[in-house]
């Protein structure tokens, strides 16, 4: 990583933005120049931001599936061990255990399971919860969680010069360009 | 008001306001300092929270004796309001997941608000079951973990335990569901926060958001998953309530047609509770622009239409009692009607079947005072069809020597009145406190009508 | 005996000596010592073990003998068993009584006993409880203040020293069926010739020996043999309920009524009464009628069997016809039929019933006579009356009883009382004639005290305690033998002597010993005595025209719960439910349905009643049935110098009952008072709403097709939609009970409540329907409700092989045991109710409250120790006596041998004398039960729900006479 002016590690450079157009116009810009590690950071999921920076689809439905899997055939084995195994009581003259009557417990778990996978997975892939991220430092942060639309290249990508940089998103329209340190 | 403009977009937010209006409305009423009409109403339903805990206190230290049941009603008041709560909770998840997936961009306005109303109903629903048992500091029993003489495990034949299992896991699903919704919104509170305890508090709950493009992303999937998780999840959680019923052999109870039903009931009591307090808090806190007629005469519609499935199921009920040609059923559904609980039954089809019809005239549908009415109606009518299910089926069963009449104590009621006034009490400290519209959503929608 | 060494098991107790010396005195002063606390209580069972040695010290040790089986290798922890008697109006009933560690806690009939042939009425069972009533009175009181026996004792000998000849001297004693009392008695009078002794019981039956002696001229007991008569016909006489003088009675009943194959016969009962009654319940031809018309009825009766052609036409209303054909049935039956009439009815009845019996030679078949065990004088407080009246009385000794209470009302006894200069009162609470006693002494209760006691053949037993007197009280017989200055004072003395005395010296003491054990005393039964009847003078007679319209008649019934009012404070009898109303802890005028209509009463409805010029003010309750134009009034309630029980519970109807032959005849005012009177019943529903639950038949239909009770039922065969469990290892535990045979009485409710420790609840939570009885007797009317029938179902657990209960509850808290039994898991329930709600027989109990809460120590005594006391929020319900199955099943295995068939008997099973309850082993095929689950007439309830209950019913049969069908139907 590079210095900056100031000496310090930078974490790259941020310019506010009006509105969401004119930041995707910006990102393929930037994407055409050849900068590959933008970030943005918006008040509401923009729409086509994902293909203008390239990004994966998410693979929380993979996580999601697993775990509600897991919850359903947990919960059987639950049931069966339980009622069968561990203590079998005769009720109502019934089996010590049906299928039947051990879905409902089964569904609930497998919701229950791939929840937690999902919104833990969504924290976990997001790296937070975290309480400072250099963009923070960028004087208008506050108002991309409002009405402006923040774009960020980030230091690490090949060929990054602050300079130019900055430069680059003045030319594209960004106002308040600014070098933000780690 | 600005004029109804046409397209349903439009409609669904008023007088194009820019995306800073939206956050300072929203944000606005968080920010402001507290209105004197709030403390009275926090006051006011504080109270009978208040009430609620001095019931369930005597209740413990008493016993069961102090509300009415009796042999042959073992269950009253106690189920009914446990079922009313869990119904009205339906609103709320169904809005955000199921409209979320038919992409039904009405709902954003009202979303938030439905699913906090669903988290506290639940929350009063939670009560009943715990306490409604004889031995409330034995009620851990009922959670699958070995206990008492260490391998013993609950019994998973019973729709208790079910009900156990699946209002667990819907309280839970639907809080992350509620939660995560509200990320970026306590994002923007940080952000905007002036004092350094607000900074720290919403800086903490916002779990450090940013609105980076990569959070958008996983997020968008997250929030399917749980909306597609919900889907079946709420459609699940009244049919098993549902089999504590149908599961059992009491005639009136026994009958197949209950988990649709029930699901149905759900949700038509659920919305006329959102329609209910909506109306009384877009009043109170300037929201026309954003909840516009358009939310609001959707909800009544939607009413409507499962008002019409409630009556259908009456209806059905007593053509399949009659169509068994079983004894039992048939004097239970003739007892319903004309039984010593009849009184009650009529309330229910005139307050879920009748009320609801108005909806089918546009001027009733869109008027305030008219829908307010309908919907407290509703209300009512839906505590019935539960109170006339349980009680009216067991008073007289099978022995027409163990026939009994089952009458409320001051205690029933009070308590009833309490679980009330804990859920407005959650209500009021919930638009206090978090902002009751997802702003990010509306912004969303705004933007993305822009770019159509 | 090896009482002495069961001592020493508690010789660390021994050593304190203020516990000594507090058993050395002759009784505690209870109402300073009585705090309590747990201290007391293990006094007061050391005072009981004392019964199984300590008290040898002080008495010979060989005083009581369990029966059954020998004290040798006592276990503490097994319960013993005592033979006794109980005696109510003078006529003993043998019991045998269970005892854990010297303190009793259940009573059953004693099988050798032939009056209880090991039944026990509910009354009998109750006892218990009364024997722990904390409300007791706890000592001598004179003038109110507490004093002492000793003090009571110079007093007497002082008084009776000037009383000389025993002039203005009057003693009113309970009936006297003891022989040694009956001795104390003559040597009393013999010392104080001139004193005069009354034996008052309000309920008596002066009337029927006086019938006798119009019949025969001389005063006999008519004994009746039911087992051997086809054809009954009962004149007002409940002999199945309560004016039954032996369970046995009920038994030989029940035992006609017993149809396993087309085959068999059954005898055929005919009933006429006012009120509905437990008899007119199993009539096969049940006739209301008011008290004035069953006099009436008789006659037309006997001249339709060719007696007193003579006797003056009198038919208000009875139909010649009715008489007529059960005239020709009685004769058909000519030696195999029985005529009895009920102490209600006028001695010329009573004359008319020997009469009919002797012409249709039933005399020496199914009835004879003997002397009578007691002979009660109510019309001689007349004299009692005059005698204080004119200033003569002086001294009145009330040897228990309660008169101040229940004497006729024109004697106004309170105001007599007040006459005496003094008056002692033995008894045993402070009650109404307590108050006004100048000395009151407390009364032993029959468990805790020495006596003895002759059932109504003549048969003698001695009364054993099986505890010392809890509260130090004495009996008559103590008391008789203090006035009478004998020189033995002590009861058991004055009973040993007694009984020794008429055995032959050597052999006295193994008799005495032989029949403790046994709990009868050999060849003590009365000779037969074969009476001719004194035609001319029963031609002549005439059964007493009704007085001219008397628009209302009123009648006066025994109450269920309190008998005469003495077990008021008994709590189990006052929530058992009235057997045909259902009413709890309250009484009420009885009306017809009509009558009702024509006087504007709804059901609780309070009302004044009027009658010679005395009123009460009491609730009214319609009773299907009952003879129009008539008012019954249960006797018994009201008291109101009582226990914390019984105080003030229901309305005294004595105030409106006048002595004298009829007195029921006399005409009543009744009118509405404008204000309910809250009411509390077990059962608000009465018409099986066409349900096939108590499946009834008569004997025709019954023979013509034998499986017509499953014909009755629904005709789909359930199945299951999973394998089932199979019960088929060991022992399968099965119940029947025989519709047929239930009269409906509650001896197997109480016997249960004894012996599962099930709580009492109090009005205002039977009220809330909330009972706690583990087992239910349903009642159902069937027909019109101006003459319905009533049919009876014992209703407890079903013990459902596949039990709704058990799938449902959500912590597993109710399951089966191995041997099929529905098992409930006390310390595991939450109590949900869930099981309760989803029981199609509602046989659960659940403990809303805590029912056991503020209990004294001496309650708890009456606990069973095998059985657990529920906590409060927990559910409960029938087990089919599993304790007492345990119990058995150790034994057999201690023994090495196999369980016989009926060793095991449920409580309720034990008691029943109808023997209408059977219990068993399904996986022996030979066994009772299994025999009659092969029955025809054996049914499951609600058996189409799949539940496959394991206790099933047999179809209830009807015998009646073809001839009447017609007359039924118009």
């Amino acid at each position: 990583m590079r210095g900056g002016p100031a000496g310090s590690p930078i974490y790259g450079v941020a310019a506010e933005f009006e509105d969401a157009a004119r930041l995707l116009d910006a990102l393929h810009e930037l994407r055409r120049r050849g900068y590959q590690r933008l970030d943005a950071c918006t008040p509401f999921p923009v729409h086509g931001l994902q293909e203008a920076l390239g990004l994966r689809r998410s693979p929380l439905g993979w996580a999601a599936l697993a775990a509600g899997l897991a919850g359903a055939s947990g919960a059987l084995l639950l049931q069966w061990w339980t009622g069968s195994v561990a203590y079998p009581l005769v009720i109502g003259g019934k089996p010590f255990f049906a299928l039947e009557v051990s879905v409902p417990v089964a569904f609930e778990l497998a919701v229950l399971l791939a929840s937690f996978a999902a919104v833990g997975g969504m924290l976990a892939l997001n790296g937070l919860p975290r309480l400072y991220h250099p963009s923070l430092r960028h004087s208008r942060f506050g108002r991309a969680s409002d009405d402006r639309f923040l774009l960020i290249i980030e230091s690490d990508g090949p060929q990054f010069q602050p300079e130019r940089a900055l430069e680059a998103l003045r030319s594209l329209g960004g106002r308040q360009a600014e070098v933000l340190e780690e | 008001m600005a004029t109804v403009s046409s397209s349903t977009e439009s409609a669904l937010v008023l007088g194009r306001p820019s995306l800073a209006e939206v956050t300072r409305t929203v944000a606005g009423i968080v920010e402001r300092r507290t209105p004197r009409a709030w403390w009275a109403a926090f006051a006011l339903t504080g109270s009978l929270t208040l009430v609620l805990l001095a019931m369930l206190g005597y209740l413990v230290t008493t016993g069961i004796g102090v509300w009415g049941n009796n042999s042959p009603v073992g269950w009253a008041f106690d189920i009914t309001n446990f079922v009313f709560w869990i119904g009205i909770g339906h609103a709320g998840t169904l809005i955000s997941a199921i409209l979320y997936l038919f992409r039904q961009r009405w709902r954003t306005s009202i979303n938030r608000f439905a699913e906090a109303m669903t988290l506290f109903a639940v929350a009063c629903a939670a009560i009943f079951p715990m306490f409604h048992v004889g031995r409330p500091w034995r009620a851990y029993w009922l959670f699958p973990a070995p206990n008492a003489w260490l391998d013993l495990w609950p019994n998973f034949r019973s729709p208790l335990i079910w009900d156990v299992f699946a209002v667990s896991t819907y309280g839970t699903v639907s809080l992350l569901f509620w939660y995560v919704g509200l990320i970026p919104d306590l994002a923007t509170l940080r952000d905007r926060a002036q004092s350094r305890a607000r900074q720290v508090i919403y800086g903490v709950l916002s779990l450090g958001w940013r609105g980076s493009a990569r959070h958008w992303n996983h997020y968008e999937m997250a929030y399917l998953l749980l909306a597609g998780l919900s889907t079946p999840l709420v459609l699940s959680v009244h049919s098993i309530v549902s089999f504590d019923f149908a599961v059992s052999l009491l005639p009136g109870w026994h009958t197949t047609i209950f988990p649709p039903y029930f699901v149905a009931g759900a949700i038509f009591s659920g919305f006329a509770m959102v329609v209910t307090l909506m109306v009384v808090a877009r009043q109170a806190f300037g929201l026309q622009h954003l909840v516009t007629m358009k939310h609001l005469e959707n909800m009544n519609k939607v009413m409507l239409a499962t008002g019409l499935i409630v009556g259908y199921a009456y209806g059905v009920e007593f053509f399949i009692a009659w169509y068994s040609g079983n004894p039992y059923e048939r004097f239970a559904f003739v007892n319903r009607a004309l039984g010593p609980y009849s009184w009650a039954y009529w309330i229910m089809v005139g307050a879920n079947v009748l009320a609801p019809q108005c909806f089918w005239f546009r001027r009733l549908r869109t008027s305030v005072p008219a829908m307010f009415a309908i919907s407290i109606l509703v209300n009512i009518g839906m505590w019935f069809e539960r109170f006339v299910i349980i009680v009216s089926s067991l008073h007289r069963d099978f022995l027409p020597s163990a026939w009994g009449m089952f009458r409320p104590t001051w205690v029933d009621l009070l308590t009833l009145a309490g679980s009330f006034g804990l859920f407005l009490t959650l209500f009021l400290l919930f638009v206090r406190f978090l902002p009751l519209i997802s702003m990010s959503e509306v912004k969303g929608m705004m933007a993305a009508r822009e770019g159509a | 005996m090896n009482g002495k060494q069961y001592w020493r098991s508690l010789g660390q107790r021994r050593e304190s000596a203020e516990f000594r010396q507090w058993l050395e005195r002759e009784f505690p002063e209870q109402a300073s010592e009585w705090t309590g606390s747990r201290r007391t209580l293990l006094r007061l069972m050391a005072a009981s073990f004392g019964l199984a040695g300590l008290t040898a010290c002080r008495r010979p040790a060989e005083r009581i003998l369990p029966a059954g089986r020998g004290v040798e290798g006592y276990v503490p922890g097994r319960p013993l068993y005592y033979a006794t008697i109980m005696t109510l109006s003078g006529l003993a009933t043998g019991l045998l009584v269970e005892t854990h560690e010297g303190r009793p806690t259940k009573i059953e009939g004693n099988p050798e006993h032939p009056s209880s042939r090991g039944a026990a009425t509910a009354f009998a069972q109750a006892a218990i409880l009364s024997l722990y009533d904390p409300d007791r009175s706890r000592s001598v009181l004179r003038q109110g203040r507490r004093s002492s026996w000793e003090e009571l004792a110079g007093f007497l000998r002082s008084h009776f020293e000037a009383a000389g000849r025993g002039e203005g001297l009057w003693l009113v004693s309970s009936a006297i069926g003891s022989p040694s009392l009956a001795r104390l008695k003559a040597l009393l009078l013999e010392k104080h010739p001139r004193a005069h002794w009354i034996e008052y019981e309000p309920l008596g039956r002066e009337q029927e020996l006086e019938g006798s002696r119009l019949a025969f001229g001389r005063a006999l007991q008519p004994q009746f043999r039911f087992d051997q008569a086809e054809v009954i016909l009962s004149l007002d006489a409940d002999f199945l309920g309560l004016d039954c003088l032996a369970p046995a009675w009920i038994t030989a009943f029940a035992r006609r009524r017993r149809v396993s194959s087309p085959s068999d016969g059954m005898n055929r009962l005919y009933v006429v009464e006012t009120a509905y009654s437990l008899t007119g319940a199993m009539a096969d031809h049940r006739r209301r009628a008011r008290p004035s018309e069953i006099p009436a009825l008789a006659q037309e009766l006997a001249r339709e069997l060719g007696l007193a052609a003579s006797l003056p036409v009198v038919q208000p209303g009875a139909p010649r016809s009715w008489a007529e054909a059960v005239a020709r049935d009685l004769k058909r039956h000519r030696g195999r039929c029985l005529v009895l009439a009920g102490p209600r009815q006028p001695a010329a009845v009573h004359a008319l019933a020997h009469w009919i019996n002797h012409a249709l030679g039933n005399v020496g078949r199914t009835v004879y006579y003997t002397e009578p065990a007691v002979r009660t004088q109510a019309e001689r407080l007349h004299d009692l009356a005059a005698e204080a009246a004119s200033g003569g009385l002086r001294t009145l000794v009330i040897l228990g009883g309660n008169p101040a209470y229940n004497a006729p009302a024109e004697l106004d006894f309170a105001a007599l009382m007040r006459k005496a200069s003094v008056s002692i009162h033995l008894g045993p609470e402070a009650d109404e004639t307590a108050a006004l006693a100048s000395w009151h002494v407390p009364e032993a209760h029959f468990l805790e005290s020495w006596g003895d006691g002759r059932a109504l053949d003549g048969t003698a037993s001695i009364q054993q305690p099986l505890i010392e007197p809890l509260f130090g009280g004495k009996t008559a017989a103590e008391l008789v033998a203090l006035i009478a200055g004998y020189p033995r004072q002590r009861a058991y003395e004055l009973a040993h002597e007694y009984w020794t005395a008429q055995w032959p010296k050597g052999d006295a003491e193994r008799i005495w010993r032989r029949s403790l054990h046994d709990g009868v005393i050999p060849e003590t039964a009365f000779p037969e005595i074969r009476p001719a009847p004194d035609v001319p003078r029963l031609r002549s007679l005439s059964a007493a025209p009704p007085p001219a319209g008397a628009e209302l008649e009123v009648t006066f019934l025994p109450s269920a719960s309190t008998y005469d009012g003495r077990f008021a404070n008994n709590g189990w009898l006052q929530e058992a439910p009235e057997p045909v109303t259902k009413l709890t802890w309250d009484n009420a005028a009885l009306i017809s349905p009509a009558t009702a209509r024509r006087l504007g009463l709804q059901a609780g409805d309070l009302a004044t009643l009027e009658r010679a010029g005395r009123r009460i003010v009491m609730p009214v309750w319609i009773q299907p049935g009952h003879a129009d134009g008539a008012v019954s009034l249960t006797l018994g309630y009201g008291r109101l110098r009582c226990g914390r029980v019984g105080r003030g519970v229901g309305h005294n109807a004595y105030p409106l009952r006048l002595s004298g032959a009829a007195p029921e005849a006399a005409a009543l005012r009744l009118s509405k008072l404008g204000r309910k009177y809250p009411l509390a019943v077990t059962q608000e529903h009465h018409s099986m709403e066409g349900r096939p639950l108590v499946r009834e038949a008569t004997l025709e239909q019954f023979r013509r097709q034998p499986d017509v009770a499953a014909r009755q039922g629904p005709k789909t065969e359930p199945f299951s939609l999973f394998r089932e469990h199979a019960y088929t290892q060991g022992h399968q535990w099965g119940m029947a009970v025989d519709l047929n045979a239930c009269i409906g009485c509650n001896a197997c409710l109480l016997a249960c409540q004894a012996e599962n420790n099930i709580p009492i609840v109090g009005k205002q939570q039977v009220r809330r329907g909330r009972e706690m009885h583990w087992i239910r007797l349903d009642r159902y009317y069937a027909g019109g409700e101006d003459d319905p029938q009533v049919v009876w179902q014992p209703v407890a657990c079903q013990q459902c092989e596949m039990a709704p209960c058990e799938t449902v509850c959500p912590v597993a808290a109710t399951n089966h045991s191995p041997e099929g039994l529905n098992d409930m898991t006390y310390n595991r329930c939450i109590g949900t109710r869930y099981c309760a709600n989803n029981c199609p027989y509602k046989v659960r109990r659940f403990n809303f409250l805590d029912y056991h809460k503020g209990l004294e120590e001496v309650q708890k005594m009456a606990y069973n120790p095998d059985v657990t006391v529920r906590m409060r929020g927990v559910m409960e319900k029938c087990t089919y006596c599993v304790q007492r199955i345990e119990e058995k099943k150790i034994q057999a295995k201690a023994e090495g041998r196999p369980l016989r068939d009926g060793e095991i008997l449920t409580a309720c099973q034990q008691t029943c004398p109808a023997e209408a309850i059977v219990f068993g082993d399904l996986n022996d095929p030979e066994s009772r039960v299994s025999r009659l689950k092969r029955d025809p007439r054996n049914y499951s309830l609600l058996g189409e729900l799949n539940t496959r209950p394991r206790t099933s019913y047999l179809l209830k049969l009807r015998n009646p006479n073809p001839e009447m069908e017609s007359l039924e139907s118009s």
